[in-house]
């Protein structure tokens, strides 16, 4: 019984790990970047999202569509203003960029908000403590439920977006030939600004929830991006689908470890980061581009 | 007035010259062969005229404008549309979709996806089949198909029948033939010297990246340009200049 539910909740879990991890796969999967201020970037959205409540009263959840606005616009620029550029340069000049951001975001926050804990959990009301018995054992949360939902939700609008609409499929053919692309009427620019736009808001969006689920502070970026990177290599680089399965795979795997000791979370996700890299290193959904 | 005209345009690999000092134009409804050997400078001219790479120098002037600096995507939106070297189809989108991409240029005109396969029944059956799969001659179709979803008022066609079976090649030069008879304004690089001949009005010979012979092809013989070709003749006995 303990075990289904450790199940049951690494789930849940799992689905923030996925909405964590969609914008790093969709960055990955359209410009083959690996953009390591994702989790800052993650983070940084939160604190949007809680200045916002601070300033103003607001519920976190109204708070949530400005901060969400200003991230895809934080995106947009951060590609036209710097990666575009360093993309320019080779494969390695992106990571080092990132890097280079993830660590300049981290320490703006620490500037900004000094290095205490936040969370959004107490303004964000009854949602962050409400739960339904299943049986005596087992209980869902409503917030672990609604973080899988939403989850869901932007993984399959993005599958919708890249299928079935026209920016979607620019998107696609851009990923898999830039260049051509060019040369039948698409501009490769706006296409991969977009892009980032919707990976940072995304990001922004996990980073909220991470803020109502627990708690935020500056320096929690590093450590959400190895969950998300995890999460991306578990489900192969550039799958949406994998992605899930990957945020899944993690989220469960965190819950069985901590069954066997509660220091052993992280490590039962690592474990499985591991396995998957010596054993199917291009991930259990391999892709070519980003595919849907 | 010409609708496309190049004017002096050098084109650098690095530190190779490409494309010297390539000067032409193209009136509305014409047809233009392009030949030339591997390395005489002819794909990277295309791809200097569509904006896929920027020349060192010269202008390229579509239809009184100039549209040197325009990135790529925007010379397509002027009316500029390139099939590259290879077909370069989207592998992993489908034929329809590939088309469609083009469509997203926002060019109005006659084609579209209906269009395009009346003009290629070879294609109506492979609507939904992802481009990887096609076959050489169903790529290049798709790739002419592709750059005619831009309606573009100049069509360039790079090497189309370029690692094609003979049988795949009379069927895109059939359905070629569709759109020279609607008078459309063509620039077409050709290995096969005999079949460039056939469908242009007039032909253009490079050598080392430099126009060695240009005339009409009612005018020139082939033993003339097969000569301008192999650049056997010094570049001054050439009968028709060099360059306009």
């Amino acid at each position: 019984m303990t075990v289904l539910n450790a199940v049951i909740q690494g789930i849940m879990l799992g689905g923030f790990y996925a909405l964590l991890a969609t914008g790093l796969s969709l960055i990955f999967g359209v410009m083959r970047i690996i953009n390591l201020a994702h989790g800052s970037l993650a983070v940084l959205g939160a604190f949007l999202a809680w200045w916002v409540v601070d300033k103003t009263g607001i519920s976190p959840f109204l708070a949530l569509i400005p901060a969400l606005v200003v991230m895809f616009g934080v995106g947009y620029a951060l590609q036209l203003g710097m990666l575009e550029r360093s993309l320019r340069s080779g494969p390695l000049i992106p990571l080092l960029t990132t890097f280079g951001l993830a660590v300049v975001v981290d320490n703006a926050l620490l500037g900004v908000f000094t290095p205490d804990v936040r969370s959004l959990g107490g303004p964000a009301g009854k949602v962050t403590i409400a739960s339904w018995a299943i049986t005596d054992q087992i209980a869902v949360s409503a917030i672990g439920m609604l973080i899988l939902g939403v989850a869901a939700a932007v993984l399959l609008g993005l599958h919708f977006f890249l299928a079935r609409t026209g920016m979607g499929r620019s998107m696609r053919a851009t990923a898999q030939d830039p260049d051509t692309a060019e040369l039948v009427g698409v501009d490769s620019r706006a296409v991969y600004a977009r892009a980032v736009g919707i990976a940072t808001a995304t990001a922004a969006l996990a980073g909220f929830f991470l803020a109502v689920r627990a708690v935020v502070e500056p320096s929690s970026g590093p450590t959400q991006l190895i969950f998300a990177f995890e999460a991306v290599v578990i489900g192969g680089f550039g799958s949406l689908w994998g992605t899930l399965v990957g945020g899944l795979i993690l989220g469960v795997a965190q819950t069985l470890g901590a069954l066997v000791d509660p220091h052993y979370a992280n490590l039962g996700g690592h474990l499985v980061f591991l396995a998957v890299l010596a054993f199917r290193g291009r991930g259990i959904f391999e892709a070519r581009g980003v595919s849907t | 007035m010409s609708l496309l005209s190049v004017e002096q345009l050098d084109v650098r690999h690095g530190l190779l010259k490409a494309v010297r000092d390539v000067s032409f134009s193209i009136n509305e409804g014409e047809i233009l062969a392009l030949v030339g050997a591997n390395g005489a400078g002819k794909t990277t001219l295309m791809r200097a005229i569509a904006g896929a790479h920027r020349p060192a120098g010269g202008r390229v002037v579509l239809d009184g404008r100039d549209v040197t600096h325009m990135s790529a995507h925007k010379r397509v939106r002027a009316g500029l549309a390139l099939v590259p070297e290879g077909r370069r189809l989207f592998a992993e989108l489908t034929v329809e979709e590939n088309l469609l991409v083009a469509a997203a240029s926002g060019r109005s005109g006659e084609w579209s996806v209906g269009t395009v396969m009346e003009a290629f029944p070879l294609l109506k059956p492979l609507r939904t089949k992802r481009a990887a799969t096609l076959s050489g001659g169903e790529q290049q179709a798709t790739a002419i198909g592709r750059a005619l979803m831009t309606n573009p008022r100049v069509l360039l066609l790079d090497e189309v029948s370029l690692g094609l079976a003979p049988v795949a090649v009379e069927t895109v030069y059939r359905s070629l033939q569709t759109l020279i008879e609607g008078r459309s304004t063509i620039v077409l690089v050709e290995q096969d010297l005999r079949r460039a001949l056939r469908v242009a009005g007039r032909v253009i010979c490079m050598l080392e990246g430099k126009i060695v012979l240009e005339g009409s092809t009612a005018e020139l013989s082939i033993e003339e340009i097969t000569e301008a070709y192999f650049g056997l003749k010094s570049r001054q006995q050439i009968g028709g200049g060099s360059g306009p």
